[in-house]
């Protein structure tokens, strides 16, 4: 019998939702369990195997000088490592601290800040070291992610579409939102949740993050036409994703 | 005098990042202090000037595993503070959306991460070997809370259908009846979790605990009522701030909460219990005897068993919601913001989580402040930690540390959501 593929699951700045995703795995869990060997998965298993790891996956972005060298040290004992996650993929809600000082942060939260040794910013991971995939999300899709970790044990390439949440409204039969008056950011976020938001009567609220090349100017102009106005828009772009490179470009045109 | 250190150096089977450092001297156990090293997100500083519409979208990502119990607190207090009650049928689908993260949260933790601990496993995936059954079971339980939380929630993970005044959208009866199908099974499962793990080999230690949780007229709380003690605390939620402090200690990026004039206290299932056991219908009542539970539980091991007994009364408690339910006219409560204050507490799967927002006049966020379950609960875990070393003090580290960390798990830690858990040190000297 050859040794099954080991399985590493990281943390790192993070709510443990996407990790939870594989937990959520209900059906799917014990056959997946049965394909890897779960080597390193600290919020399941007290059970730890050294490294290599064959497949690691990374929650959490990177905000503590300590983190930044861990990241280092779980890139060498990996030999493909998927980010799980809108923290990191684009480093998370948390990195609403680069666009303020942390330092008023540090301590409109805690009575000591010197106590808390943090990093001024929130990044990806691949801010860091090299990724050999990304798995949007915030949090991800779990048929998404039993399709990457197949799609490894297979060699092959997940099959994970890179279009716009627009087509999955399309696809679920939904009335778009937006020609109802709705501001929507599904036009410029990337699909995989299966477009929950407008199904439930709201705008997309873009937590899978921005598509490949989003015509984000046509977006906002499509966001004045119903009214929103500046700060709308700034708020909008800036939360889950909001250091990804379009919505962080965007929200800046729209500065007062 | 000998003095050596016992470190736990990554708690595992936990929600985020912790560690235990226990000091012992001379056979005797000085300090035990749970260092929690989770990175701090600093949620209530960037929710300043947010709007209170995206508040319950953000404080969602507080915590993966309990995230409706974050949204409910959030959005009750901006209707608390607009002036606003959210009540008949939305009010009761509040409650069933909580219902079904009370089971998830429950199960994963009964049978996933805690149940191992009594039979001597890592974790459930190699416990399914020999007790595949229990594992398949738990795990059916656990998707029927999900269910719940995708059909009223939109997904199981950070639902999206959560807004102040009530939801985006209401679900009509119909979509309602197979959840009823599979709330009865899951019933069932429950039932056979509570009399299963009602048989582990229990350590002997009961503790005198301050119990704090929410009290209610005439329900089993979830979403709202008075915050009561079995001391002689009980108050508005409002006035949580007088009664109770968080310290910011230097081992630990979540700050500790204290009864101001008195120290550590309980919240979550075994103080819920002692609380509200009246509050239980009778058919939990007699669960819980059957499984040998008196009317109030001090013994933090078996909270395994008042968290499967809480799982059973969801799953009725589910039941009883969807049977009475007509679909309401409007998805939500009309909301005019107003530059107020706002309070918002509900029950988490772990215990109470206390929100306050200072409001602008358009519903901008001035300041928030949230106090997560687990915070409260670490000057209590630290306590246990060293009540349970104490006996053993002279064994092997091995010994002692292994004990430690499953006293910690007894609280089901939510390490994410206190700063925003575990390794183990025991130093002796």
């Amino acid at each position: 019998m050859t040794a099954r593929p080991k399985l590493a699951v990281w943390k790192f700045a993070s709510c443990d939702g996407c990790q939870l995703s594989l937990l959520d795995c209900e059906d799917e869990l014990l056959a997946v369990a049965g394909a890897v060997e779960i080597a390193n998965f600290p919020e399941a298993s007290s059970a730890i195997v050294e490294g290599p790891y064959d497949l690691s996956l990374v929650e959490g972005s990177i905000t503590t000088p300590h983190d930044a060298e861990r990241i280092l040290a779980v890139r060498k004992q990996s030999k493909f490592l998927v980010t799980i996650g809108a923290c990191a993929t684009a480093g998370g809600i948390q990195a609403l601290r680069n666009f303020a000082d942390v330092k008023d942060f540090v301590a409109a939260v805690y009575a000591s800040p010197q106590y808390i040794d943090t990093l001024a910013t929130s990044t990806p991971i691949s801010a860091h070291i090299p990724v050999d995939y990304e798995l949007h999300g915030c949090p991800i899709n779990k048929a998404q992610l039993v399709e990457v970790i197949s799609a490894f044990l297979a060699g092959r390439k997940p099959a994970v579409p890179a279009h716009s949440v627009c087509i999955e409204c399309k696809q679920r039969g939904s009335v778009c939102v937006m020609v109802q008056g709705t501001p929507c950011l599904g036009p410029v976020t990337h699909a995989g949740c299966g477009a929950i938001c407008p199904a439930y009567r709201r705008g997309c609220y873009g937590c899978y993050g921005p598509m490949e090349t989003p015509n984000m100017p046509a977006l906002a102009r499509g966001w004045r036409e119903l009214g929103a106005d500046g700060r709308d828009i700034r708020r909008a772009l800036r939360s889950f994703n909001a250091w990804a490179e379009p919505f962080r470009k965007e929200s800046a045109a729209h500065d007062d | 005098m000998t003095t050596k250190t016992i470190k736990v150096d990554y708690l595992a089977r936990v929600e985020g990042e912790g560690a235990l450092d226990l000091h012992i001297e001379g056979g005797t156990v000085k300090t035990a202090n749970l260092r929690i090293f989770e990175p701090p997100r600093f949620y209530e500083a960037f929710l300043q000037g947010r709007s209170h519409i995206e508040l319950p979208d953000i404080v969602a990502r507080i915590c993966g595993i309990c995230p409706v119990a974050y949204q409910m607190s959030s959005v009750q207090a901006v209707e608390n503070a607009f002036g606003v009650k959210v009540e008949g049928q939305l009010r009761a689908l509040r409650r069933l959306l909580y219902c079904g993260e009370w089971i998830e949260s429950h199960a994963l933790h009964v049978v996933m991460l805690h149940a191992p601990d009594f039979l001597g496993y890592p974790d459930a995936i190699r416990m399914a070997e020999k007790h595949g059954d229990v594992v398949r079971k738990g795990l059916a339980l656990k998707k029927t809370g999900n269910a719940i939380l995708r059909i009223l929630g939109g997904r199981e993970i950070h639902p999206v259908n959560v807004k102040p005044g009530g939801f985006y959208k209401v679900p009509t009866k119909a979509e309602l009846v197979p959840l009823a199908e599979e709330l009865k099974q899951a019933f069932d499962l429950a039932v056979d979790l509570v009399r299963w793990v009602a048989t582990f080999d229990f350590p002997d230690l009961e503790r005198d605990y301050e119990f704090v949780a929410m009290r209610h007229p005439d329900e089993y709380p979830i979403t709202e009522g008075r915050l009561v003690s079995n001391r002689d605390i009980d108050i508005d939620i409002a006035d949580f701030e007088s009664e109770f402090e968080e310290r910011h200690v230097a081992h630990s990026t979540a700050l500790h909460a204290l009864v101001k004039r008195r120290g550590a206290y309980l919240v979550g299932p075994m103080a819920r219990y002692a609380l509200n056991y009246d509050r239980l219908p009778g058919s939990i009542r007699g669960l819980a005897r059957e499984a040998g539970l008196g009317p109030v539980c001090s013994n933090p091991f078996r909270s395994i068993v008042v968290r499967a007994l809480e799982t059973a009364f969801a799953c009725e408690e589910g039941l009883r919601l969807i049977a009475a339910y007509e679909q309401p006219e409007s998805p939500a409560v009309p909301l005019e913001p107003r530059a107020r204050t706002g309070f918002g507490c509900s029950e988490a799967p772990r215990g109470i989580c206390w929100h306050r927002y200072d409001f602008e006049e358009d519903g901008t966020i001035r300041t928030a402040r949230i106090v997560p379950p687990t915070s409260q609960n670490q000057p209590s875990i630290e306590e246990d930690v060293a009540a349970v070393a104490a006996p053993i003090a002279s064994e092997p580290d091995d010994v002692i540390r292994h004990l430690c960390e499953q006293s910690i798990r007894n609280y089901d830690p939510c390490i994410s959501c206190s700063a925003h858990f575990l390794k183990l040190s025991v130093h002796r000297t």
